[in-house]
């Protein structure tokens, strides 16, 4: 165990540790980082490495919004534009909300299973360092050498690349390379990851926690990991055929030799859709975990929810082809991902109906995690409205494509699971510091980035329904677009400011917050039962479970759950 | 957290073992892999514009499969040994699986051979020799990755490194090796039966 204190212990005899290694001092603290193994660790590591790339990401969507504020625009050039976007894309999904996902995961769950590690922790640190190099090795393009001309070697053919325009033919210099490679390096750290979350929660299960006792959390992590084991690999092996494309000369994708262009999107959206529930699901569990907390209430529906979130498993396997309307399915196809993209709000308005039973009739409690988590049930309403308005094919037709598209899932994914994240740091970081965020500049953060959010989101549904397409340079005034994309580029700014006061906060907090104690929520999760910040070990002695709620139990044992359950 | 003792009407509280579960999944991942090079394989039957073409070309591998198929009975069989605490005969059926791999990647290597300079067919000649070298190579690796193992088995448990609880871990390469074979019949199956005539 490289965990940098003073002394080692090998074997019988305590040796003194090598220098460098003693807590404290830079250079151990960096080694300790390097060397551990500690799912704790890695899951704060995966978590700053996603806020790291979160800034760079949003650095580039100010730049994106700086270029569209006015018509005739001409604060990047066009090249760097498509790289821009591109970019901002790939990097928010795989970079920033997969690594956020993982971290939420890889701390929470040994944590809530009482189990002391995951199941293979070194399998843990190596599916982190791909994640992590394999974002370096993204934003190394920038620098590697020319693409197009006048344009950096970043990646510019849309975040899901479309075919032919990969092809060597149309994108020349190494710019998809350095796209595909390192998605294909991410994807098997995720997959490695999701298969060592797996296992940890089927195999690792404190005494006494069935099936039906897990935190909802753990539910929604299991099945969340899923969906990351089966449908990673899709991507993956797009990719390589991409690879061999570019490099071999295979003709997958190439309608010259008689190639598909369409395949490549049926792969690509094959792993893109379940990916959007990989990365909401963990949302979802961030509230179904906040919301009876801060409602004293067990949460509603239990069974249900558990159910739901496996039938939004299944059914995202068989709605990809809802991106592609317009390339030109058949009529049956069109009807098939019509109806499964409509069935699946079924089981979302389920949990939505869950979270507001929990909430009704309860003491509710307005701390920070609450209220973000109210602004996701909103905000996320309104997402899977649009949702399912893109879902009826012909209304697809009509707005695929535009801005209409881009505020719907940016409301999906900054509404949606970007609330979600944000709950989940300002509740499990007491855990983690030992110290509670700031509730001012908390406030702040929220009101500024939800401002920001609706000010930059809310009119792009109007550019869109007037026609402005997505991935535009720039456009001529006289269409009725300027005042909403001025807006938007206004609320882009508000949401700046709101991130940098959760950044300031999270910063400050760690050193001069106030002591949080064990337990700063009143909660009834395991992780809630040991130290802040919990030991390597996480458990003394491991706990033994009899109901939900073991901390109520606990707590409470004249009243305990496990009576009722 | 005390740990109060319960007098718990449970049973004894068993979970699976972790390796087991984890080699499912394992290969449930490999499966959606080869599933998608598979999807690309049968979708591009027949749209080649130019050849050669499966029909001119391919002859059915009976020789590679037999070597194949027969190399999941050897390592039963080894695994009987190895229950029955028999390490010499464990040790030769386990060096048989590895000699039929071996075996089988040869002859893959031989009609490659016959297919790159007699047929004049490579990745990039048109789709099916894209889609087949993709997919055959595919499996060719994973047959590789499982002789690595295998062999790594072999070395460890020749010198005497294998202790009795290490046969779960035997026992799951054996399931990968398996797993391995069952991909075979499927890429028999869609390449040389389904995409034959074409």
């Amino acid at each position: 165990m490289a965990n940098g204190t003073a002394i080692t212990e090998s074997g019988t005899e305590l040796v003194p540790a090598r220098p460098g290694e003693e807590r404290g001092t830079p250079t151990g603290w960096i080694q300790d980082l390097v060397y551990t193994v500690d799912h704790k660790k890695l899951g704060m590591l995966y978590v700053g490495t996603g806020l790291f790339f979160f800034v760079l990401a949003g650095i580039m969507a100010l730049l994106i919004r700086a270029q569209l504020a006015f018509p005739n625009g001409h604060v990047t050039s066009p090249q760097e534009f498509n790289s821009l976007i591109t970019m901002h894309g790939t990097v928010m999904i795989f970079w920033v909300a997969m690594p956020i996902v993982f971290g939420m995961i890889n701390y929470l769950v040994p944590l809530m299973i009482g189990a002391r590690d995951m199941a293979f922790p070194r399998l843990n640190a190596f599916s982190f360092w791909l994640t992590f190099f394999s974002g370096f090795f993204l934003f190394f393009s920038f620098v590697a050498g020319p693409g197009l001309y006048g344009a950096s070697g970043a990646p510019d053919a849309g975040w899901f690349a479309i075919a032919p325009l990969t092809s060597q033919a149309f994108s020349k210099g190494p710019s998809i390379d350095y796209w595909s490679l390192s998605v294909l390096i991410s994807g098997i750290g995720s997959v490695t990851g999701g298969i060592n979350i797996m296992v940890t929660i089927i195999c690792y299960r404190t005494k006494g926690m069935t099936l039906h006792r897990m935190p909802l959390f753990v539910w929604l992590a299991l099945v969340t990991m899923f969906l990351v084991v089966v449908y990673l690999p899709p991507l993956s092996a797009a990719q390589i055929m991409l690879t061999l494309e570019r490099h071999l000369g295979a003709k997958f994708f190439d309608p010259q030799a008689g190639g598909s262009a369409i395949l490549w999107q049926h792969f690509f959206w094959i792993f893109g859709h379940p990916e959007v529930y990989i990365l909401v699901l963990p949302a979802f569990a961030t509230i179904s975990e906040i919301v009876p907390v801060f409602s004293r209430k067990p949460i509603f529906g239990y069974p249900m929810m558990v159910a739901a979130t496996v039938l939004i498993g299944f059914i995202s396997a068989g709605v990809w082809a809802h991106h592609m309307f317009t390339v030109g399915l058949n009529s049956f196809g069109v009807t098939f991902f019509a109806m499964a993209t409509l069935a699946i709000a079924v089981p979302t308005g389920l949990k939505m109906f869950n979270w507001l039973a929990t909430m009704y009739g309860g003491k509710i409690r307005l701390e920070l995690p609450m209220i973000f988590c109210i602004a996701f049930l909103f905000q996320f309403l309104i997402a899977g409205l649009t949702g399912v308005m893109l879902g009826v094919a012909p209304f697809d037709w009509q707005l695929n494509d535009s801005y209409f598209v881009i505020a719907h899932f940016h409301y999906v994914i900054v509404g949606g699971i970007l609330y979600g994240i944000f709950g989940f740091l300002y509740y499990w970081y007491p855990k983690a510091f030992g110290r509670m965020l700031n509730k001012r500049l908390g406030l702040w953060h929220f009101w500024l980035f939800t401002i920001g959010f609706h000010l930059t989101f809310d009119p792009q549904h109007f550019a869109g329904i007037l026609g402005m397409p997505r991935r535009i340079y720039t456009y001529q005034p006289g269409r009725g677009w300027e005042l909403w994309n001025l807006i938007s580029t206004i609320g882009a700014l508000f949401q700046a400011a709101g991130a940098i006061c959760l950044v300031l906060n999270l910063l400050w907090s760690a050193r001069k917050g106030k002591i949080a104690g064990d337990d700063p929520w009143d909660a009834w999760t395991l992780e809630w039962s040991t130290t802040s910040p919990p030991p390597e070990y996480n458990f003394e002695t491991p706990p033994e479970v009899r109901s939900r709620r073991p901390l109520w139990d606990l707590k409470h044992p004249e009243d305990p759950d496990w009576k009722f359950e | 957290m005390s740990s109060q003792s319960l007098t718990s009407t449970e049973t004894e509280w068993k979970l699976p073992s972790p390796r087991v579960v984890g080699m499912i999944l394992v290969i449930l991942t490999e499966t959606a892999l080869f599933t998608i090079f598979v999807v690309a394989y049968l979708f591009y039957i027949g749209k080649s514009v130019s050849g050669p073409y499966p029909h001119e070309v391919l002859e059915l591998p009976i020789l590679g499969t037999v070597l194949l198929l027969s190399s999941s009975v050897t390592i039963v069989v080894a695994e009987r040994n190895l229950h029955k605490g028999i390490n010499s005969l464990f040790n030769l059926w386990w060096l048989i699986t590895a000699l039929l791999g071996v075996g089988f990647l040869i002859y893959t290597g031989v009609e490659w051979h016959k297919l790159i300079y007699e047929d004049h067919l490579t990745i990039s000649t048109n789709l099916f020799g894209s889609t087949f070298y993709s997919l055959v190579g595919l499996h060719a690796s994973h047959v590789v990755v499982g002789l690595i193992l295998i062999l790594l088995i072999l070395i460890l448990n020749v010198s005497g490194r294998i202790k009795h609880y290490h046969h779960e871990h035997i026992i799951m390469i054996s399931w990968y090796w398996h797993f391995v074979d069952a991909v075979w019949i499927v890429v028999f199956t869609v390449v040389y039966v389904i995409g034959a005539k074409s």
